[in-house]
């Protein structure tokens, strides 16, 4: 611990001058008793305390998101793995393949399938219990908490083999009850209409724990005295709920929503580990669709090109829920 | 978003409530109303319960199922109607996993990994939380802007110069190259920011004048009165290191690097290797998930916090 200190403090010196900009302050090490710290320190601290974040983010975050942009103007294959820089430009060739890509525009109806029936599902069904939870009983709550979030917290690879058993056709469980009560069970998996649907249950299950713990929390950022004031002028069941919890939990819900697309429109642990896109073609995503052509194809421009139209798609809906939820009343 | 009609009147007192309908009267708490408590209020009451039980049940039943299952012979396995309780426990499939794949291998795989990215957030995210709550810097707005850009780039983007990057620097298949890219996140940054906000200034001002230098009052005053937020990063980061699954399948080709999720996935998308091993992949499962299950129920408080801290500020 103590060397850490002394070297961290130590190296201050060296590394401020750099950072400071104009008007460079003495440095640090001199002592200030009984005044304020002169901004300059602060100002140099604040620099060194960021350097360690900056370095990384420049490395394993500013320099790929470029890179996957310069990438998708190329024809960066697998040779270039090893020879990044003698990949040839090919202009704007990569996108307009994509467009006419029959594979890439199923991934991206797919994704949309996905995204549009699994968030309002997800929030819904999260505020729904976070509602429950936080209003509807007053006994056993976190036991319950506890129970919805636990599928959050684990491996989506262990769930996935779970649940492709749960589901199997043959001796899966809903299989083996629905033959209890006389009834045959599709082959959820297997079956190009009902392997997406199945998908987006599982995810439903595994997400709902996150939307309702931030519903939770908005509900219970809403204080009480409001609500008195609100009963004792009157105000019906109803009225406060319209009234009072909607428009207060207006910042919860923005931001459930648009972390809950943004992650759906990324979806590709689920395909990948319980369908491989199957069955034809049927549960492809567009995360799913770069996975392969980068890394099973090695077509790193092509998919490049891929992960660019995605983000460009996520940050337009993200811009338009900002845009259309947010808080208009003001 | 439903919860933001206007229209339809207030049902009834005595109608189901239901968690697809949340118009329904269960969203306000019959008790503390201005209605004099009823047994509606008490039967509501019930009703609520046993719709949340029927939930709970849905959310655990593919963790019971699991669980059990791993005890299960083969032919209680493949039993029609399905069995919930194994006929006859055994140990056969944790053999066969053990046997079949190196999961203490895997498992240090994970665990160092996990335990080197904590590490790492620990300490970088706190002090750049720290600088953010609590150092007046040019450029300090621009730097949390930058958190907060980050906080919303989706990781997918990043996978194909991430992985020619690594193969340049010679990094894939090593702990290097699976934890860096995870070694200071941005989420972390903001879910420090949030609680270094929460010491008062007074105190580090008294140190400051002291002559304390910004380093120690950074690690010798502030962490120490961080220590739950800490906890809760630790957490965090953890699981979400454990549970990785993308970056490690591209960081790895060769399976002595593999982490547990990794092998396991591996081994389960191979027709040819998992035909007819369920039970195997039902032990493999319970091994990822029964650690973090553990840790997520002893300290769960810690994770909801962190969760509500980041999500609602």
């Amino acid at each position: 611990m103590s060397t850490t200190t002394e070297s961290a403090a130590g190296a201050a010196p060296d590394a401020a001058p750099a950072k400071t900009g104009p008007g460079a302050h003495p440095p640090a090490g001199r002592r200030n008793r009984g005044k304020r710290q002169p901004v300059a320190v602060q100002h140099m601290a604040g620099w060194l305390f960021s350097t360690p974040f900056l370095v990384l983010f420049a490395v394993f975050m500013a320099l790929p998101i470029v890179a996957t942009l310069v990438m998708s103007f190329t024809d960066f294959g697998l040779r270039n793995v090893t020879d990044p820089l003698s990949a040839e430009f090919i202009g704007l060739e990569n996108y307009t393949k994509l467009f006419g890509d029959e594979k890439f525009l199923k991934a991206l109806f797919n994704t949309a399938y996905f995204v549009v029936v699994g968030v309002p599902l997800t929030v819904g069904l999260g505020l729904g219990v976070a509602v429950l939870l936080n209003n509807g009983i007053d006994r056993a709550r976190t036991f319950f908490r506890v129970g919805f979030y636990a599928p959050v917290v684990t491996s989506i690879v262990a769930i996935a083999v779970v649940w492709r058993f749960v589901l199997d056709p043959s001796d899966g469980l809903i299989a083996g009850l629905a033959s209890e009560v006389g009834l045959t069970s599709p082959d959820f998996l297997g079956s190009e209409a009902l392997a997406m649907p199945s998908l987006i249950v599982m995810a439903v299950w595994r997400n709902l724990g996150t939307v309702m713990v931030l519903f939770i929390a908005g509900l219970q950022a809403i204080p009480p005295d409001v609500r008195e004031a609100a009963r004792l002028d009157g105000a019906s069941t109803w009225q406060e709920f319209r009234r009072i919890t909607v428009p207060l939990l207006r910042p919860t819900m923005l931001y459930t929503t648009v972390i809950t697309t943004i992650g759906y429109l990324n979806v590709f642990e689920e395909p990948f580990v319980m369908t491989q896109g199957g069955p034809s073609d049927s549960t492809l995503t567009v995360s799913l669709a770069m996975y392969r052509e980068g890394f099973n194809f090695f077509h790193m421009g092509y998919a490049s090109a891929m992960a660019y139209v995605l983000f460009v798609v996520i940050m337009a809906i993200t811009v338009l829920q900002l845009r259309l939820l947010k808080d208009n009343t003001k | 978003m439903s919860a933001a009609r206007t229209t339809s009147p207030p049902p009834p007192p005595s109608a189901p409530a239901g968690p697809v309908d949340p118009k329904g009267p269960s969203w306000s708490d019959p008790g503390s109303g201005t209605a004099p408590k009823s047994g509606g209020g008490r039967l509501r009451k019930s009703g609520v319960y046993a719709l949340l039980s029927i939930g709970l049940l849905v959310m655990a039943a593919p963790f019971l199922w699991m669980g059990l299952s791993s005890f299960k012979t083969d032919r209680d396995l493949t039993a029609s109607p399905p069995v919930w309780i194994p006929s006859e426990w055994t140990l056969e499939h944790f053999d066969e996993l053990l046997d079949r794949l190196d999961v203490p291998l895997y498992f240090f795989n994970s665990l160092t990994v996990a335990v080197l990215v904590t590490a790492s957030n620990l300490v970088f995210c706190s002090m750049l939380g720290y600088a953010l709550a609590k150092l007046r810097f040019g450029g300090r707005n621009k730097i949390f802007a930058l958190v907060l850009g980050a906080l919303m780039v989706p990781g997918n983007l990043m996978l194909l110069p991430l992985f020619v990057l690594m193969s340049k620097l010679q990094l894939i298949d090593s702990y290097a190259g699976l934890m860096l890219p995870f070694a200071a996140q941005a989420f972390g940054v903001f879910l420090m920011r949030q609680f270094m906000q929460s010491i008062p200034d007074e105190l580090l001002e008294a140190a400051r004048i002291d002559g304390a230098r910004e380093w120690y009052i950074f690690w010798r005053i502030a962490m120490p009165l961080v220590k739950p937020a800490l906890a809760t990063l630790s957490i965090l980061i953890f699981l979400g290191s454990w549970n990785n699954f993308v970056w490690p399948l591209i960081a790895t080709n060769d399976p002595e690097k593999y982490t547990l999720p990794v092998a396991l996935a591996t081994f389960a998308t191979d027709p040819n290797q998992s035909a007819g091993s369920n039970g195997m992949l039902m032990v493999g499962s319970l091994l990822i998930i029964l650690p973090v299950l553990l840790v997520f129920i002893v300290l769960q408080r810690h994770f909801t916090q962190g969760l509500a801290t980041t999500g609602m500020k």
